[in-house]
């Protein structure tokens, strides 16, 4: 039998009994081909891969990076507490020394759940990759961490989450946000006054495939990595580039999946999102499945490939190597425009609006971020939604300094309850959390 | 009356049952070569005043096709594979000559390239050239759809035998375990058939015209004449007459682990809420992982005969046995001599076992009663870490539903069913160890024969539905049939039940208590765009695995 170069962890989960509703792409049909693929290739008896179930997320696993309103029970569900813990249990056997590389097969996803979360957007809840990682930096300790993400969506939930920890390099491919959910991912949105350029956004025009994407990786992302020295690289593996997707437009293969996983070359892959559940997912989780390992995929294509109908147009070329200059040239200069956006600062505040398209209501937030040059500083959260929540929340990082925690600690206790529908804390230093209404 | 009968590594053990009860038994040893003449003087010496005509039923357990795989003396096998995308397939080429397929059928069934038929017919000539007769076809997805491997088998020509198809063998997932079943069951094809006729052309001279079943290695039989098309099912049946005489004995309704206790290895067996657990996947034979179904059985290297030392202040026993005890002239202490010395087994010369203690335990400085007692333990102790291994692995399988996930069952056992030669020498050792009560069954030296005995018919099918499509297909049986739109489960459920039977009979008899049973099933919307545009049903229906009564007196 084959034997795997690195050895795999997968944690397959495909949830047969969980639909959003009955014909909603996250149905329980989504992964059904998948797992008649890879039990037909035999990858169970590829030795050196090892299955591993799914825990269960814990609360304090989810409040370490979410603010569910009005609690945890009322917003989340099973599903996703088993998908978070598809994730917790991949990165475990990873750092408990049980395999080299692992990969969590699980649904829903969770890269458009942002900090603050009152519900289902873009099929998520709560965010699978941010809680897997706070969950192993309790456990392990402090890591510095690279998130590529590989969706075709922007992962706008995780850019909220890491937006000003620089422990955090948050990167993300996708189809630009002027033709597609969620709108955002432009290369100026680049973070926080406490982690400013560690937020790296490359939206690519319709159309891009196998050559785009692969340009990107080469060119851009590995040169950032490299000089970031990640001590962990997780890719949020979505699968929906690929050309045969009904919700996106990119020309995207298995093959180009292989090969991208292959030059990543991530410790960690998680599933995200992907819908063409018959013509993408069964050839693209195989083809990741077997570069992780470090087996050949060079056979693993569609029934329907060919890499003709799916080259590229030259402008498309064209356009990739001009965004990726100027990508690249922002992150070189980031210390450089930091100074100028926030020196002089105490407070940086922005203001955002959140559309949570699968329950149909909008958020408005204030963020307002510390800004201090001991730490990466605290964040402050004014948010109100439809469902008539005015919640204040209050972010206190790991590796805060004493001053910021007490600070923030303070704008807690004194807070009015009287004024909001609830006052929420995150202390990460303490490990803490605590809400009064 | 029956006649029970299993062949071991170096002994057949051999029951003959009336009414329900042990009349008399057999231990004849043989040699690979003479497994026949050893099966016959087992028979004859059951035999030697009753009426053949009295006789209704001879089961007999066979290592003729393990042995031809471990000894690799199997007929050469022409392979005819096709693979499609996926893995490359090149690894799995396990046969003589290896012809690869250009074609390729999807993970629902869906033909998406015919193959070239041209390879087939040049394979056909290029085998005779070289006299290769057995043939395998086994094809990625076959299961899902069989007719590249309907279409290979006719293309092929009528000058082959056996012509043997991935999909009539299991209806499993898994390609490269289809492909190794496929040649393994081509290649002991000739063996089995020799050894079948041999069987029939002895009993017949003995007037024995009962039917002959052989056991397979889920537990369950099949008739011999129809076993000629399925030799692989026979592998590594050793392990499953064990557990079905245990099955048979200790009326065990519960989780319960199974310890056949040998002279070299411990066999670990597990009954779940008192039905044999099967292996997940299929068997593993040499070095070719099966889709063959078997009774779950993992061994762990101890036995009665296992060489002990200390390497260190470390006491190691085995892996390896260097002969008898040494209470029975052997040259290293063993267990057994551990045994004998505290009067739990009477065997051999107690003074020479206590010999063996002694000079083992001089060395750290302890009588040879307290290293008995440290052998023993130790012994318990290996045995109960394997066990707790396998549970932990059992008990940890992937699961895919939340329900599963949540409320799935976890297999505890709640009592222990040992058997083997120091089976009672040691079951309150073990008792002690494992925390719970361990039960040495009557007529525990021959479970393995009575478990031959009455073991019955076992079947399996696999059904799936895809009403996009308008297909069933049931590889077990080769039937791939259009269905109306309105096909759902109930129909499928329905149609399993009686399908089985089908496959049931294509591999004996059904007795009048055999039951169907439907063990999985599964229904899946299917929905492109927005809309649902059919069902994805799955079904597996079985023959509830059984015994036939058995008093006890
Ligand atoms: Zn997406
Ligand atoms: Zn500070």
């Amino acid at each position: 039998m084959l034997k795997a170069k690195n050895r795999l962890g997968l944690v397959f989960f495909p949830a047969f009994d969980w639909a959003i509703s009955p014909t909603h792409p996250e149905r329980e049909e989504r992964l059904l081909y998948t797992l008649d693929q890879v039990s037909e290739e035999g990858v169970e008896d590829i030795e050196g891969i090892k299955f591993f179930n799914p825990v269960l997320a814990k609360e304090e696993d989810i409040k370490r990076v979410h603010f569910c309103v009005p609690d945890v029970d009322s917003v989340v569900t099973k599903s996703h507490v088993i998908s978070a813990g598809g994730a917790i249990a991949a990165a475990r056997a990873l750092f408990e020394g049980k395999v080299d590389k692992a990969f969590a097969v699980v649904r829903p996803p969770g890269h458009h759940a942002h900090r603050v979360v009152y519900g289902d957007r873009g099929f998520c809840i709560i965010n699978i990759e941010a809680i897997m990682l706070e969950h192993i930096r309790q456990s392990f300790g402090p890591k510095k961490v690279a998130i590529v993400d590989t969706d075709c969506h922007h992962g706008d939930g995780t850019q909220d989450i890491y937006w000003n920890d620089r422990n955090t390099l948050f990167i993300s491919l996708h189809q630009d946000g002027r033709t597609l959910y969620p709108g955002s991912g432009f290369p100026d949105e680049m973070g926080g006054p406490g982690a400013y350029g560690y937020t790296v956004n490359v939206p690519l025009p319709p159309q891009t495939g196998e050559e785009g994407f692969l340009y990107v990786i080469e060119n851009l992302v590995m040169p950032i990595i490299k000089e970031y020295k990640p001590d962990l690289v997780v890719n949020s593996a979505g699968q929906d580039n690929h050309y045969t997707d009904p919700i996106t437009n990119m020309n995207f293969t298995a093959q180009g999946y292989a090969k991208l996983t292959e030059l990543l070359d991530p410790d960690i892959a998680v599933l995200e999102g992907g819908y063409s559940i018959e013509g993408a997912l069964p050839y693209v989780n195989l083809g990741i499945i077997l570069a992780l390992a470090g087996l050949d995929y060079s056979h693993v294509k569609e029934p329907d490939y060919d890499p003709d109908k799916m080259r590229q147009p030259g402008w498309i070329s064209d356009y990739i190597k001009r965004l990726c200059n100027d990508i690249y040239g922002r992150w070189l200069r980031k210390e450089e425009i930091a100074r100028k956006m926030f020196d002089g600062k105490d407070f940086v505040r922005r203001n955002k609006r959140i559309y949570y398209d699968t329950i149909g209501i909008m958020e408005n937030q204030e963020e307002t971020i510390k800004v201090c040059r001991s730490c990466s500083g605290y964040t402050m959260i004014k948010s109100k939604c439809d469902l008539g929540y005015f919640i204040l929340a209050i972010v206190i990082p790991p590796g805060a300094c004493p001053r910021c925690v007490e600070e923030a600690r303070k704008i807690y206790e004194v807070a009015d309850p009287g004024d909001y529908t609830g006052i929420y804390l995150q202390d990460r230093v303490n490990d803490e959390f605590k809400v009064k209404k | 009356m029956i006649i029970g009968l299993d062949v071991g590594g170096t002994h057949i053990d051999a029951v003959l049952l009336s009414n329900g009860k042990v009349l008399r038994t057999a231990k004849v040893p043989y040699s690979s070569g003479s497994i026949v003449e050893g099966i016959c003087s087992a028979i004859d010496e059951l035999t030697e005043d009753v009426d053949p005509g009295k006789i209704n039923r001879v089961n007999l357990s066979t290592t003729i096709c393990t042995n031809a795989v471990l000894e690799g003396k199997t007929s050469p096998v022409g392979m005819i594979l096709e693979s499609g995308p996926g893995l490359d397939a090149s690894f799995l080429a396990c046969g003589e000559e290896n012809v690869f397929l250009d074609g390729y059928i999807d993970h629902r069934g869906q033909e998406v390239k015919p193959f070239n038929e041209n390879i087939v017919r040049d394979a056909s000539v290029h085998f005779k050239e070289k006299g290769i007769l057995s043939v395998g076809i086994a094809t990625k997805f076959s299961v899902r759809n069989p007719v590249h491997e309907l279409k290979a088998k006719e293309l092929l020509g009528g000058d082959f035998c056996p012509v043997t198809m991935g999909h009539a063998l299991s209806g499993k997932l898994n390609f490269p375990r289809r492909v190794y079943t496929t040649y393994l069951n081509a290649a002991v094809y000739e063996r089995f058939r020799f050894f079948a006729s041999a069987i029939d052309k002895a009993f017949e001279e003995r007037g024995i015209r009962a039917p002959v079943n052989v056991l397979k290695a889920d537990g369950g039989t099949m008739n011999l004449k129809k076993a000629v098309s399925f030799p692989v099912y026979t592998v590594l049946s050793g392990p499953s007459a064990s557990v079905m005489g245990c099955w048979v004995l200790s009326d065990n309704h519960e989780d319960a682990v199974i310890l056949d206790i040998g002279g070299t290895t411990t066999d670990i067996s597990f009954f779940a809420g008192g039905i044999p657990l099967l292996e997940p996947r299929g068997i593993k034979i040499g070095a070719y992982p099966t889709l063959v179904r078997a009774i779950y059985s993992h061994s762990v290297a101890i036995g009665g005969d296992s060489a002990v030392r200390f390497e260190g202040d470390k006491l190691v026993i085995g892996p390896r046995r260097e002969g008898p005890p040494k209470a029975l002239g052997g040259p290293m202490p063993t267990p057994t001599d551990a045994m004998i010395l505290l009067e739990l087994l009477n065997l051999g010369k107690k003074e020479k076992a206590y010999i063996a203690m002694k000079e083992l335990g001089e060395v750290m400085g302890i009588s040879p009663e307290e290293t008995a007692h440290l052998i023993l333990d130790r012994m318990g102790d290996l045995i109960k870490e394997r066990v707790y291994e396998l549970l932990k692995d059992l008990n940890s399988r992937p699961v895919y539903t939340i329900r599963e996930l949540l409320y799935g069952e976890k297999i505890t056992p709640k009592r222990a069913v040992i058997i083997g030669g120091p089976a009672k020498a040691l079951s309150l050792m073990l008792e002690r160890k494992l925390k719970i009560p361990c039960v040495v069954p009557e007529n525990f030296e021959v479970a393995n024969a009575i478990g031959a005995a009455l073991s019955r018919i076992t079947a399996e099918i696999n059904l799936i539905a895809d009403t996009a499509q308008g297909y069933l297909t049931v590889p077990e049986l080769g039937i791939r049939e259009k269905i109306g739109r309105d096909f759902n489960l109930e129909k499928a459920r329905k149609q399993a039940m009686e399908l089985i039977k089908e496959r049931a009979s294509a591999l004996g008899s059904l007795s009048e208590d055999a039951e169907a049973e439907i063990v999985e099933e599964s229904c899946f919307n299917m929905v492109r765009g927005f809309y649902t545009v059919g069902r994805n049903i799955r079904v597996k229906a079985q023959i509830k695995p059984g015994v036939s009564s058995f008093e006890m007196d």
